[in-house]
């Protein structure tokens, strides 16, 4: 005979504020086959746990249901107090009164007698419940990190530095990120490449670090601590072992007018390139859709001149299998491009730029060597007009969130550019000035007081060419709202920063969600802002939201934290929740009839062919398995199974069917 | 399935040319355009200042005819009645009360199946429009928008706020070319052309000064009122700028009955103030049109670039940039 213990939570005046918890605590103990049962304000407290392991030791309970909230909030610290108590942590559920009836309801009767319902339910499915084991399972010491911009090196070096094996993956040909093609960096100015060449070096040399540069992930299997990842390794058309990177073959090629993407478009480079003197690895590729041997079938200069022979031709990309425990992705950001602005001129003006253009034009390794020059006509700009929040925060243009470094890095852009051009006159149009962070406000203040930045709040409406000059129409909010006029020799547009452009598809490849802008989602907002709804996946920079450089870092070295945490346990425990084929006593052995549907539908390969022998080796039959290290759970199978021979342990049919009866057969003296 | 026209009262007045090119157009096109039965006021500027309900009432009753009568769409070409029927659509389909109240108001139950559609949009459906081109308009043209053909972005879901292209495109279509210019949806001044002529003759002015500078031959526009401010009052712009401007003014429906060879007083051409000289002729180079003001076409777009050829250490435009 059952003895179920119910234990009804006030949630503060979450629950109790809509809910009569009193009657629901009365109605439940004349359920049939509850022993006890009780309301209390905070179920999850100390107090409220140990009422729940007294009445499992002193009321002998057979089974235990918690009404209080989702059990995606406390079901394992529910679980944990019962266990402590002696009772399987298994015979523990919870009935959701909170995001299913409290939250959702005004207060009523009918309100209190949803949550009756609900409790009534999970008691009808907790007399069903059958004690189960945990599953082992055992933990590759090897991370993944996907990106090699700022946060992913630093989550590498920290998890290598921990004395773990990393994969670190990158899809340009070098690691550095958004980060080497900064100028300098806010609040301090100090030079952005002498603060992060350093640290690329480091990844390079680690010992515990492996390094595939333009390399991608193909996909990725497996569950937390026993991932299989397919990585593609991009061919570089040469042979990285014998190449010393010397650079004759860049110096010679000749193909030299390619946009460099480094350089965001504003400088070139050869069709065999390094897309910086400091890049890592210091090996070059040949960009296939330029190099005249790839397009004409003639050239080969590069291969001739090289002093070792290392250039391939006929190489192939290379597909490489790893098995890891846990995966960084680290993939970052994108700024918006193109056809965004077209009223601002965006693609259309030359001397219209965005601010990784602007980074390129005042870094001493760009186009311009560091000199203020404006792309158009080389000439150094008199007058340069930066415009915050271009496309942030502005729901015409289907972006609503604040991108959140704009307004450092404009200040940093109008206060570089004065510092280059004294004579100059910068202005900024914003709509807020967004400086919380350590000593950030201080740095804004200093533009506009010591470098003398004109900051203009309001918005800019238009800007267009008028004699050379590039007229930019916005409005003074300050002055009541007065329409202006400023002629510029230059803009630098902030445009806002998105989710890189293959965010979408990766995220899909690894099975992590993702919010309406592709931005990667942590599992809370709050207290778990580095994991993935996904386990053994951590989120590091700016791939989860735009982030500045101390942000993504001190996020990155979280991220390696956990995965260290990971990998500091020899193996992991893993809910019982898979799916089991049925297994009978002989002559039957099972109700399986072996058709393997379910193992085409596994989203996972976790169903195996098992076959059952006699003891004289006979074949009887065979059967569907299913591998425990595996299985996720999802169900599939079970909604597919024509016998209905599978069932998914804590959710089978038998219990389901308990929780439906025991909805249906609701009876007025309940309440 | 047929397409009914609501005209409002600047297409049978202020605007008469507007409706005659239209109905000529539509008529060589091979495409009836029946009135809205009973149509009524759209309510125009007054009464959304006024009163909503009014002001949703209105265009409601418009719409709720055109559903009685049938018409699965409604061709509006006035950009202010565009704007009013558009706006009642989408908060009335929006809001289930309120289209029940309205339609008590009105006495007609209003369901919003009849799309509302713009000159441009209606124009853009028919299939083919190129093959109907018997006189390439070989003109350069600056498409004026105006500030309501295209907005707000959320209603009418029809081309780009704030950089449209979609009537560049069928100007495209006819043989003209179309420039590139700073003031496509820049305001005229609209209803202040009564009480403030002042402030229409300097936006209006700025318009057409734009348009001159980058050499257009005529503006074309598809909207009665900033017809009337661009043409109507031509002397007040020219009075305050302290010079003239003879660039036409010309509704697309009528630039597009020139392509197709239709006569121009049955376009109603002759009654613009500001006249149309090249709808005689149409081959002939267009030179006539042009102020002085105007006699350097593209002064102002490469001026910088004349005495300091510095080297420029570029690439190409960035939009070339990798992914």
């Amino acid at each position: 005979m059952a003895r179920i213990g119910v234990f009804i939570c006030h949630c503060g005046e979450n629950i109790s504020a809509t809910v009569d918890v009193k009657k629901v605590a009365a109605a439940a103990s004349r359920i049939p086959g509850v022993a006890h049962s009780v309301e209390y304000k905070y179920m999850c407290s100390d107090p409220g746990q140990q009422m729940i392991k007294n009445a499992v030791r002193e009321k002998n309970l057979t089974g235990v249901v918690v009404a209080a909230c989702s059990p995606r909030m406390h079901e394992p610290t529910f679980r944990r107090a019962c266990a402590e108590a002696g009772l399987n942590p298994f015979l523990c559920e919870m009935a959701n009164i909170r995001e299913h009836c409290s939250w959702v309801h005004e207060k009523s009767d009918a309100t209190t007698n949803k949550a009756i319902d609900i409790v009534r339910t999970l008691v009808a499915k907790v007399k069903k419940n059958k004690a189960l084991l945990p599953i082992k399972v055992p933990v590759t010491k090897t991370a993944l990190v996907l990106g090699g911009g700022i946060a992913g090196i630093q989550a590498s070096l920290d998890i290598a530095n921990a004395g773990h094996k990393v994969i670190l993956v990158e899809k340009q040909p070098s690691i550095g990120g958004h980060m080497s093609q900064l100028s300098e960096t806010f609040p301090t100015l100090d030079c952005s490449q002498c603060i992060l060449t350093p640290r690329m070096v480091e990844v390079a040399q680690h010992p515990n670090i492996t390094l595939h540069s333009y390399s991608e992930l193909e996909s990725l299997d497996g569950f937390i601590g026993n991932f299989k990842a397919r990585i593609r390794k991009k061919a570089r058309s040469l042979d990285e072992k014998l190449c010393t990177g010397c650079g004759l073959c860049t110096q010679k090629c000749p193909t030299r007018k390619i946009a460099s993407e480094f350089d965001a478009g504003l400088g070139l480079r050869p069709a065999i390139y390094v897309p910086f003197p400091q890049a890592v690895p210091n090996k070059p590729v040949i960009d296939r859709e330029h190099c005249t041997y790839y397009l004409k079938g003639k050239c080969r200069l590069c291969e001739k001149i090289c002093p070792t022979q290392a250039i391939r031709f006929d190489q192939e990309d290379e597909i490489l299998e790893v098995e890891v425990g846990a995966v960084v992705l680290a993939t970052g950001f994108d700024i918006k491009h193109g056809d965004f602005f077209p009223e601002y001129g965006y693609g259309k003006y030359k001397d219209v730029i965005d601010g990784l253009q602007f980074e390129r034009l005042a870094s001493a390794s760009g186009p311009t060597l560091g000199e203020m020059r404006r792309p158009s006509d080389g000439r150094v700009p008199e007058t340069v007009v930066f415009v915050a929040c271009a496309g942030s925060r502005d729901p015409a243009k289907g972006i609503e969130y604040c991108s959140k470094i704009c307004c450092m890095y404009t200040a940093k852009h109008a206060m570089l550019y004065k510092h280059k051009v004294h004579h100059g006159r910068p202005y900024v149009f914003y709509m807020d000035i967004r400086a919380g962070g350590k000593m950030y406000e201080e740095f804004v203040r200093r533009a506009q007081e010591v470098d003398g930045v004109q900051y203009i709040r309001g918005r800019v409406s238009r800007i267009y060419e008028r004699g050379g000059k590039l007229v930019v129409k916005g409005a003074d909010t300050l002055l009541g709202a007065r329409p202006m006029e400023i002629e510029a020799d230059l803009v630098v547009l902030a445009t806002a920063g998105v989710a890189n452009a293959g965010a979408e598809e990766l995220a899909q490849k690894v099975h992590v969600s993702y919010d309406p802008y592709y931005f990667y989602s942590e599992a809370h907002p709050k207290l778990r802002p580095v994991e993935t709804n996904t386990a053994g996946i951590f989120l590091a920079g700016a791939c989860q939201a735009p982030k500045d450089i101390p942000e993504s870092v001190a996020q990155a070295s979280g991220a390696a934290a956990k995965v260290a945490g990971l990998f500091s346990q020899s193996e992991l425990v893993r809910e019982p929740l898979i799916a089991v084929v049925d297994r009978q006593a002989p002559p039957l052995y099972s109700t399986c009839v072996g058709c393997f549907l379910c193992q085409a539908a596994c989203p996972y390969q976790a169903i195996e062919k098992e076959e059952i022998r006699g003891r004289d080796g006979r074949l009887i039959k065979t059967v569907a398995k299913v591998n425990p290290g595996l299985c996720q759970g999802c169900g599939t199978c079970v909604a597919l199974c024509r016998s209905k021979s599978i069932d998914i342990q804590g959710f089978s049919h038998e219990q389901v069917y308990a929780e439906v009866l025991a909805l249906l057969n609701r009876g007025e003296s309940d309440v | 399935m047929k397409t009914g026209f609501y005209p409002g009262c600047s297409m049978k007045g202020s605007a008469r040319e507007y409706s005659e090119s239209l109905l000529a157009v539509s008529q060589a096109l091979g495409r009836e355009l029946p009135e809205i039965p009973d149509w009524n006021c759209c309510g125009a500027t007054a009464a959304h200042n006024l009163d909503r309900d009014l002001a949703l009432a209105l265009p409601a009753r418009i719409l709720a005819a055109a559903e009685k009568d049938g018409m699965y769409e409604v061709l509006v070409p006035c950009a202010a009645c565009y704007s009013r029927l558009s706006v009642t659509r989408h908060e009335l389909l929006g809001d289930e009360d309120l289209r029940r109240k309205i339609s008590g108001l009105i006495e007609a139950d209003y369901r919003g199946t009849a799309r509302v559609l713009n000159i441009v949009e209606w124009l853009g459906g028919i299939p083919d429009l190129e093959s109907k081109v018997r006189k390439p308009f070989a003109h350069k043209v600056a498409c004026y928008y105006g500030c309501l053909l295209v907005r707000p972005a959320g209603i009418v879901n029809f081309d780009r706020p704030e950089e449209p292209r979609s009537m560049d495109l069928l100007m495209k279509k006819i043989g003209a070319d179309p420039l590139d210019w700073a003031f496509k949806t820049e305001c005229c001044g609209a209803g202040f052309s009564v009480s403030r002529t002042d402030l229409v003759a300097r936006l209006s002015g700025l318009i057409l000064d734009d348009a001159v500078q980058r050499g257009a031959e005529a503006v074309i526009v598809a909207c009665p009122m900033c017809h009337l401010n661009l043409d109507m009052r031509r002397p007040n712009i020219e009075k305050l700028a302290g010079k003239k401007y003879n660039i036409p003014v010309i509704y697309i429906t009528q630039a597009l009955g020139l392509a197709m060879g239709i006569e121009p007083k049955k376009l109603g051409l002759q009654r613009h103030k500001v006249k149309v000289k090249f709808t005689q002729g149409l081959a002939k180079p267009p030179a006539a049109s042009i102020t002085p003001a105007s006699a350097k076409p593209t002064a102002g777009a490469k001026s910088a670039s004349g005495d300091s050829p510095a080297e420029a250490p570029f690439a190409g435009p960035s939009a070339k940039r990798g992914a």
